[in-house]
């Protein structure tokens, strides 16, 4: 159990360094999962995601693989992506996924291309799907340090985020200048998403924040249950999926992403809230 | 006990781009009076209501008498996705966030007013329950808890009853009355001429962009004349007049 469990990560630098680089991206994106589930804006954390990709990989061809370049661009990028997408659907007669949908094969084109300009195979490799097994020392405090930050402005603004999520045009009512809420989500949801990108890339970075959220949907009622919940089923997924990736040789992000898969399949089958499961025993038509 | 306001409009336009849907509304609302506004779908109902809430910019004239009370508003949809994971007591509670604030949790000594919110929506038993197990009436009736929590001088209801049960209705006229017994102003859309004859003293009616106002029975029972239509420029040409 021990050799299993344990040495990998006793044994092993570069397995320590990439199990606190994935737990601080699952602490600090599953709540922010949480969210976007809730106002059905999964689709938008996964346009920004991409965005992210050509903004880094700016950043890359005028600096090389600098932490602060390709994180600055990366931020920028999915920035802009998270706000254009809203404005493009404010403007325009489009609904917001098509807008989202072209954002982000627009995005991913552009950034393929753009590493390619430069790079070899290998650093693409590095921007689809991260280096959780070499990251930096400084990359690891970039991510610990998001993931801090979002974690106390979540404390913080707890109940403006719930509130702005379940109803808006109310909060905008009651509370004078409330609407800065929903862009320090938005930007909440860029930050963790440039974290996800250097752990584990830019493919799979709105994995770890969608997929344990989206399981947890599965097992309370609560919303502050359901951000608890999400950030354990993250955490279990990282280390499951780093042991398997390392006892059987797998590349560790899909790994990580595919053991939250399995959390999301199960949940979806024999979750308490609304599963198959439980609406099976009602009868037809009863809500969940 | 409350500030209710003496709501003056003057020369008041309303409307989407530059078309108006409402158009020269004057109107004075006396303070703890009970209005109900007629009009068929699309005479502006709904809009005037909105930018009674401050939702919608004039496109001319002046509303005076806003500004110091405070307002609670009920869209007739009010958008909530019926699913979210939150309890019938915290959707209620929403209502005292004008007194607490967002930063601090919602203290013990605010489940009395909650649960009395909660009982005279006849909803008593069911503060823990999830939104998502709510009948459509059971969830219109959480949402009349959270206007009892705002406590709020002028009340806006646009077509509160449109989709729920006789008993329902029944229940929360009844608090509509009470909130005007009690002092407040309170301005509702409605469709259902026989509720508002009922219980209803004052009329606003729409139609054709203008206005009348005046006790319920005096408008509904000439209901007409009715106001001349705007004839649009270029309409006589043809011969024939509406």
């Amino acid at each position: 159990m021990y050799d299993i469990l344990i040495a990998p990560f006793a044994d092993y630098v570069f397995m320590r360094k990439a199990l606190i680089g994935a737990l601080a991206v699952a602490l600090g994106a599953a709540p922010i999962g949480a969210f976007l589930i809730l106002r059905r804006m999964s689709l938008t954390g996964d346009a920004i995601a991409h965005g992210i990709l050509p903004g880094a990989a700016v950043g890359y061809l005028l600096a090389g693989l600098s932490l602060t370049a390709m994180t600055f661009g990366g931020l920028v990028a999915g920035m802009a992506v998270a706000l254009g997408a809203a404005a493009v659907s404010r403007r325009t007669t489009q609904r917001e996924d098509a807008s989202l949908a072209a954002f982000t094969l627009i995005s991913l084109a552009a950034g393929v291309m753009l590493v390619s300009l430069r790079g070899s195979n290998l650093d693409l490799l590095h921007f689809l799907f991260g280096s959780v097994l070499a990251l930096p020392d400084d990359a690891l405090i970039l991510l610990a340090a998001i993931a801090t930050v979002s974690l106390l402005t979540f404390a913080f603004l707890f109940r403006l985020l719930v509130a702005d999520a379940l109803d808006p045009a109310f909060l905008r009512r009651v509370a004078k200048g409330s609407g800065v809420v929903h862009y320090v989500f938005l930007a909440l949801a860029v930050l963790n998403l440039v974290a996800g990108f250097h752990a584990l890339g830019t493919l799979m970075a709105v994995g770890i924040m969608i997929l344990p959220a989206a399981a947890a949907r599965f097992w309370t009622r609560s919303v502050g249950a359901i951000v608890v919940v999400a950030v354990v089923i993250a955490a279990l997924s990282c280390v499951t999926g780093l042991l398997l990736a390392f006892h059987l040789d797998l590349p560790p992000s899909p790994t990580m992403i595919l053991c939250s898969g399995v959390a999301y399949l199960v949940s979806l089958l024999v979750g308490r809230e609304g599963s198959v499961m439980t609406r099976r025993r009602l009868p037809a038509g009863v809500p969940a | 006990m409350t500030d209710a306001p003496r709501i003056m409009i003057r020369n008041l336009a309303l409307g989407y781009g530059s078309r108006p849907v409402v158009e020269q509304l004057d109107w004075d609302v006396a303070p703890g009076s009970l209005t109900a506004i007629i009009g068929s779908n699309g005479s502006g109902k709904s809009t005037l209501l909105r930018a009674m809430a401050g939702e919608l910019r004039p496109l001319a004239g002046t509303m005076d008498g806003l500004d110091g009370s405070v307002t609670s508003y009920l869209p007739q949809d009010s958008g909530i996705d019926r699913a979210f994971p939150i309890s019938v007591a915290d959707l209620a509670a929403m209502g005292l966030w004008r007194k607490v604030g967002g930063f601090v949790q919602i203290g013990r000594h605010w489940s009395g007013e909650i649960e009395r919110a909660l009982g005279l929506v006849g909803l008593a038993g069911a503060a823990r329950r999830p939104i998502a197990a709510l009948s459509g009436g059971q969830f219109q009736r959480a949402l009349f808890a959270r206007l009892i929590l705002e406590d709020a001088d002028l009340i806006l209801l646009d077509e509160p009853f449109a989709a729920v049960d006789r008993d329902t209705t029944a229940d929360l006229v009844g608090l509509v009355r009470q909130w005007a017994a009690e002092g407040r102003t309170v301005i509702v859309a409605l469709h259902d001429l026989d509720q508002v004859r009922q219980h209803f003293p004052q009329t606003l009616r729409l139609a054709g962009g203008r206005a009348t106002y005046g006790s319920t029975a005096q408008i509904l029972s000439v209901l007409g004349p009715a106001p001349v239509p705007k004839v649009p420029p270029g309409a006589f040409r043809s011969g024939t007049v509406a």
